[in-house]
This record gives C-alpha cells, structure tokens and sequence, in this order.
C-alpha cells in the first residue's frame, strides 16, 4: 500500500453539494418536506430500493479548530433512511436535507469532472421532476431551481469540498481562504435582483449569498454563516486528511462559472498546503467588504487590506494566480490546471476590460445582460416583478421554461463539457476515484448492499451478517487498482478478498 | 495587384449600388461589425420573445408565494 509522505502529495480530490429549491404550483398549501420526500423517492436508477445511508460515519459536529460542538448527530429510522437517502449508480448522493432535495457529486479528481457530474445532478432532478409530476394531479406543477435564495431571508447552500492535508494548520486555512473567497465572487457569483437580511440595498448585485454571511469563521452552516466553515469531517483517514467545507460560493447553472470556482480554489488551497499564502491578503472587516465586493460591478473598488494596502479584487484573484505560476512545479499541473489557469487569466483580463465582456461564461454577467435588455424593451424598473421572476425563473432547471437553458439551447452561453458525457455520468461513476468502487459496487451487487456512505460499504451477502468496508483513501478503489477484480467475483468473493487483504496489511 | 483603374471602377459601382456607403478605408470592417452586431441584436431580440412567452405569467404572485426553509 501507498503511504503520503509529504503534505504536497495530497491528490486533489473534490465533490460539490447542491440544495434546490422546490415549490410545487397549484396546491393549496406548500410543503417542501412532501415535496422534496416525493422528488428525491420517485427518482429510481435501480429497480430495488433498500440501500439505507451509513450514518454511522457521519461526525458533523466536529470543529476543525479542536473542540467538539454540543449538537446531537441525529440519525433517522431505517424506514425514513432508505425514503430520503439514495446512493446513486455514479457514486454520488441524492437525498432530502431540511427541507430540500439535495445532490452530491461522486468525488472527482479535477473540475472539469465537477461540471459534468453536477450538471448531471440537474439531469437527475429533471428526471425526479417528471416522474414526481405523473403522481400529482394533472394540474399541479414542480418547480425546482438551482439557486440560493428565495428573496426573503431564506438562503440553502451550494458547497463544494476539497480534500487536504491534515498537517496543514487550520489558521493557515482561514487567514489563505478568506481574501480569496471575498474576491472570488466576481467570478462565482450566480447574481441577485435586490438585497435581503437586512443588508444594503442594491438594485443587482454579483452574489446571491454575500447577503447571509455574517461571521469570519465557525461551525454553522444555517445561522450567523461564517465566510470559512470549521466542519471537520473528513470522510477519509482523519490522520491524514481534512476535508475543506466551503459554504460561501453560489450555485452556478454556468458550466464555465462552476468549472473556474472549484479550478481555482483547488489550486488557492494547494498554495496554502505550500505555505505561501500566509497573513499577506489579511483584509479589514472582510464580512462588510465581502457584501461591498458583490455589490460593486465594475469589480474595481479597492478591497481595504490590514497592511493599509488598497487593491481591487481583480489583482488580488490575479495575485494569488501570479503565486500559482511561481510555486507549482510543473509535474504538479495538470492538464486540466494548466487550462483552468489559462482560463482564470482569461476572466481577470475580460473583469478588468469590461465585466459585462463575460456574458457568455459567468452566470452574473449572463444573467445581467440578458435582465438588462429585458428591462429595456419593457422600460421597467430593477423592482418589477416580471425582473424578480427572471431572477429565479433563471434557474428552473426545466430545459424548456429555465432562462439559461434557453440561453444555452440558443448558443449564448459558453459550454465546458457535452451534453453526451453529462448524460453518461448519470449512472457511470468517474474511474479515477473510490467513487468507481461505490457505483460499480451498487450497479453489480445492489441486491448484496446492506448501506453504503462516503467512506463505506457495507455488505450482507448471506441474509444475515455484515461485512463493511472502509474507503478511508478517496484515490483508492479506482477502476485501475479494482476493476478486473470486480468484473470477475461474486459479493461474497469481492468482501473476502478487500477483508483479508486489509486484514494482511494490519 | 489590382490597377488603381480596377479600383475606381469598383468604386463608382459600389457608390451606384449604396450611394449612402460611408467610402473609408476601413469601409469593410465596419460592414462586418454592422453585420454582426445586427445579427447579434436579432439573435437577443428571438431570445426575448421566448422570454415574453415563458415568464411565468403570475409573477407578482408567483415571487411573493416562493418561500423556502432555510437549508443547509
């Protein structure tokens, strides 16, 4: 077995969640609960469904700077576990969460993989939604959006998670992280009509979450929401990992948006992983100045920094890409980083040119622009509800009624991947993860799957005893190491041999 | 290389097609631009109709009745 041996040797590996708000048209009374329940049950990519979610492995309460919160991990009765949760045949996680229908995206091992498998994640809701419809009355419709916000104080997330090492110390993290997610935005935000919580007013601003983050750091993800979430739940060897939970980004329906966000973050936290970041972007008050960044759309007001420095977000972003191109040795640029690379410099030139240059490739300028001809030809204002309703009805996932899906259907939005490989990543798991073990693992043993998590399967292949098997290295399980031995053994073959082959490693 | 005769030639024609046609140097590019931009505002004007015709029609009600839990 591989042993890391250094925290640089960390592979890079990510995964987004997205939360989607639903809202059912015609009915007499909202129930987002039924609603999601409903959308996320219906949804079937096997015949059986009995695979319950493995809470066991679950540690949300666990804060990353070395205490443990008083919250008790609720797990819920088989019952409701197998009704809300689905382990999907590409190794991703479709389950209800509060009161929203929620899809993970299998591990990836670059952002390139992240925008197919998260657009096949709107796939899999669109094809919830279908069937979810049939069991409703005819005149009842589904309406699901992937946005952030419903415009009256009320935010759901769309976060991503980056694997990292655990010998990097935390602070380093936050004091790295947060100058770069307060400039970010001016290349992830998803856009917003208005404001809300209590914020400044402004008539379109670049975020839709900027308005919710009250706190620098912490442990919620749902009240006073910190800029850098202290989750530390690794789903991997806690002795070796870390996963980074990043809370603060949009949800992006612009493959280019969602492919530069966790491009460039992935390689913002290998800087820090290097320790050449440091305190040298420390701002002042970076939860006013990250409401002020998303508010300003010539992306050039000065940014204060604690070294009494001024600098617009766009040298800042361009600064930590100058780090980038100076301490990544070439063998640890990828293809796909040397294209994201080339990409984020791209966008930095355009943002300081003329934003609105970028309305083909980031959601905020797409959305302004297309908003911006709308009001023209009807001479409105930014409150006229038919702008609001542009607003959300931009993210309708729906191919037929979503304004980006129509704005993608008439070739004016920028495309990173192919609708082919979007469709095949519905029900094929990336190979170069354990993702690859969990889905192949459901799609050829599903009958012999007691519950699976990220970090587990577990296996009743005699009717009554289980067997787990931990994945506790996200790299391992790839269809290189374990597909032949997969395509040639029964359940109980496959569970012997992962067993006493750790079994000999101990 | 085209006589300086061939090019009066092909001037007075396109001055007898456009008599309007601004005759600069640049007079070509700027067609392309023209051209371009026009399709580009037809293309966005389509657009806008489709939006006419899919916005949901009860969007006063409509933004009003959205609400969501917070999630998370």
């Amino acid at each position: 077995m591989v042993r890391i041996s250094s925290s640089t040797d960390t592979p890079i590996i990510i995964g987004t969640e997205t939360e989607y708000g639903i809202s059912i048209k015609n009915v007499l009374e909202q129930d987002p609960v039924a609603a999601s329940t409903l959308v996320v049950n219906v949804y079937k990519d096997r015949n059986l469904k009995k695979i319950t979610w493995d809470y066991d492995q679950e540690s949300p309460f666990v804060d990353a700077r070395g205490f443990m919160s008083e919250c008790e991990n609720q797990q819920p009765n088989k019952e409701e576990n197998t009704l809300i949760n689905d382990v999907l045949f590409n190794g991703g996680r479709y389950y209800v969460d509060h009161a929203h229908p929620e899809y993970c995206t299998p591990e990836c091992t670059n952002a390139r993989d992240v925008v197919t498998y998260e657009k096949a994640g709107d796939l899999i809701l669109h094809l919830s939604r279908i069937a979810a419809e049939e069991l409703l009355p005819a005149e009842q419709e589904i309406i699901i959006y992937k946005n952030n916000t419903d415009y009256k104080g009320h935010s759901y997330g769309g976060h991503e998670n980056y694997l990292m090492s655990r010998q990097v110390v935390f602070d380093d993290i936050t004091k790295g992280m947060i100058p770069f997610f307060v400039t970010r935005q001016i290349i992830t935000g998803a856009g917003k009509v208005g404001s809300e919580n209590g914020t400044e007013p402004a008539e379109f601003q670049i975020t839709q979450r900027a308005d919710f983050f009250e706190t620098e750091v912490g442990l919620s993800t749902m009240v006073a929401r910190p800029i850098i979430n202290t989750r530390d739940e690794p789903h991997a060897d806690e002795k070796y990992y870390r996963r980074f939970h990043v809370i603060v980004g949009d949800s992006n329906m612009s493959e280019f948006s969602i492919y530069l966000k966790v491009g460039i973050t992935a390689i913002a936290l290998k800087l820090i992983e290097k320790g050449v970041i440091g305190s040298q972007f420390d701002l002042v008050k970076p939860v006013s100045q990250n409401q002020m960044v998303s508010r300003d759309l010539t992306c050039k007001k000065n940014v204060l920094l604690e070294d009494g420095r001024r600098l617009t977000p766009i040298e800042i972003q361009r600064s930590y890409l100058d780090l980038a191109h100076k301490h990544l040795q070439p063998h640890e640029i990828t293809s796909v980083m040397e294209d994201v690379m080339t990409k984020w410099e791209f966008v930095l030139d355009q943002l300081e040119t003329d934003p609105m240059s970028l309305d083909q490739h980031l959601d905020w300028a797409i959305k302004k622009r297309i908003i911006d001809a709308f009001i023209e030809r009807h001479s409105l204002n930014w409150s006229d509800s038919r702008v609001r309703m542009m607003d959300l009805q931009y993210h309708d996932i729906r191919p037929d009624k979503g304004l980006y899906a129509r704005l993608k259907k008439n070739g004016r939005v920028h495309q990173i991947v192919d609708h082919a490989e979007v469709v095949r990543a519905i029900t094929n798991p990336p190979t170069d993860t354990r993702a690859f073990f969990r889905g192949s693992c459901l799609q050829k043993f599903s009958g012999d799957i007691h519950s699976a998590s990220w970090n587990s399967m577990v296996f009743c292949t005699d009717g009554s005893s289980l067997d787990k098997i931990l994945m506790d290295r996200p790299h391992f399980g790839t269809k290189e190491v374990v597909g032949d031995l997969l395509k040639n053994c029964t359940a109980s073959e496959l569970v012997e041999a992962v067993l006493s082959s750790n079994a000999n490693k101990e | 290389m085209a006589s300086e005769k061939q090019q009066e030639q092909q001037e007075q024609q396109e001055q007898k097609e456009s008599p309007t046609q601004d005759h600069t140097d640049n007079a070509q590019p700027k067609d392309e631009v023209t051209t371009k931009g026009r399709e580009i505002k037809d293309n966005l004007d389509q657009l806008l109709d489709e939006i006419d015709e899919i916005l949901e029609e009860d969007s006063e009600e409509f933004v009003e009745n959205y609400i969501q839990r917070g999630g998370e």
